[in-house]
């Protein structure tokens, strides 16, 4: 974790941290974990639904575009919670991508695409977003959201 | 998922519960609104109000079969939106693309 992180932790944190192997049937147990993680730190109704939204997207991509659904590849998913914000890290073995290469969900052209919109939500619906190769090699997201700004779905900020 | 299709004034409704997303196999949906198509009924509303869950994949799912429709020379059209659906369309500018209704009635009148 970078400075900027390091100096904002106040209070200490409570991890929780799993594992699977990359297969869709994990999004809700994922999704529900951090329905209640969310809870635990005092996230509002509306708002743990978009953190478990962004979860569950930025799952999706792990184990469907990063792993490519090969069940032998894992995707971790580490839960950070802190007394003033929740912070997500997701994990996959993938090669990972350049965030240039994602297509702007909002372009004319790209509003009728059948996909491209998770990282979009994520990215909206999320405080910060950022994305790591790994030097041990694979990929992780990591994801916050902090207690004072529960924004709601306005999906400007970005 | 679960999709219960029927037909009202020349339109095909279709009527969605539970959960439209990656893991449920949201491609259901594609699959009635091609059955109503091949059976000649151009005009199609998407009953949402018993979604219990949407995710990016099942938005993709209603663009999708929008785009289906209207390839076709079809109109494709959503009722009973969520409050958190209609925000996921919002946010990605879809409620310009997409005509939704309320009220079941007015929706099956304003097909053309």
């Amino acid at each position: 974790m970078g400075d900027e992180v390091e100096k904002e932790n106040t209070g200490h944190a409570r991890e929780l941290e799993i594992s699977f192997g990359s297969h869709l049937g994990y999004l809700d147990l994922v999704q529900e974990l951090s329905d209640k993680i969310s809870l635990l730190v005092g996230f509002d109704e509306d708002a743990r639904y978009w953190i478990g939204l962004s979860v569950r997207e930025s799952v999706t991509n792990a184990v469907h575009h990063g792993n490519e659904l090969d069940e032998e590849k894992k995707v971790g998913v580490r839960f950070e919670s802190w007394p003033d914000r929740l912070v997500i890290y997701v994990q996959d073995e993938g090669e990972g991508f350049e965030e240039s290469d994602v297509p702007n969900a909002l372009d004319p052209e790209n509003l009728l695409k059948p996909s491209g919109r998770g990282i979009f939500y994520v990215r909206s619906f999320m405080d910060e977003v950022c994305y790591e190769i790994l030097p041990e090699g694979g990929c992780e997201m990591r994801m916050e959201k902090r207690l004072n700004n529960q924004k709601q779905g306005d999906g400007n900020e970005n | 998922m679960k999709i219960e299709s029927r037909s009202v004034n020349g339109v095909t409704i279709l009527d969605i519960h539970g959960k439209i997303t990656m893991g449920e196999g949201s491609r259901g949906i594609r699959d009635k609104v091609r059955e109503s198509l091949d059976g000649g009924v151009k005009n199609i509303l998407l009953n949402l109000g018993d979604v219990s869950y949407i995710d990016s994949a099942g938005i993709g799912e209603l663009v999708s079969s929008f785009t289906t429709v209207t390839n076709q020379g079809g109109q494709l059209k959503l009722l009973k939106l969520t409050e958190k659906l209609e925000q996921l369309l919002a946010i990605t500018k879809l409620t310009t693309v997409f005509d939704f209704f309320d009220d079941e009635a007015e929706a099956v009148g304003s097909f053309s």
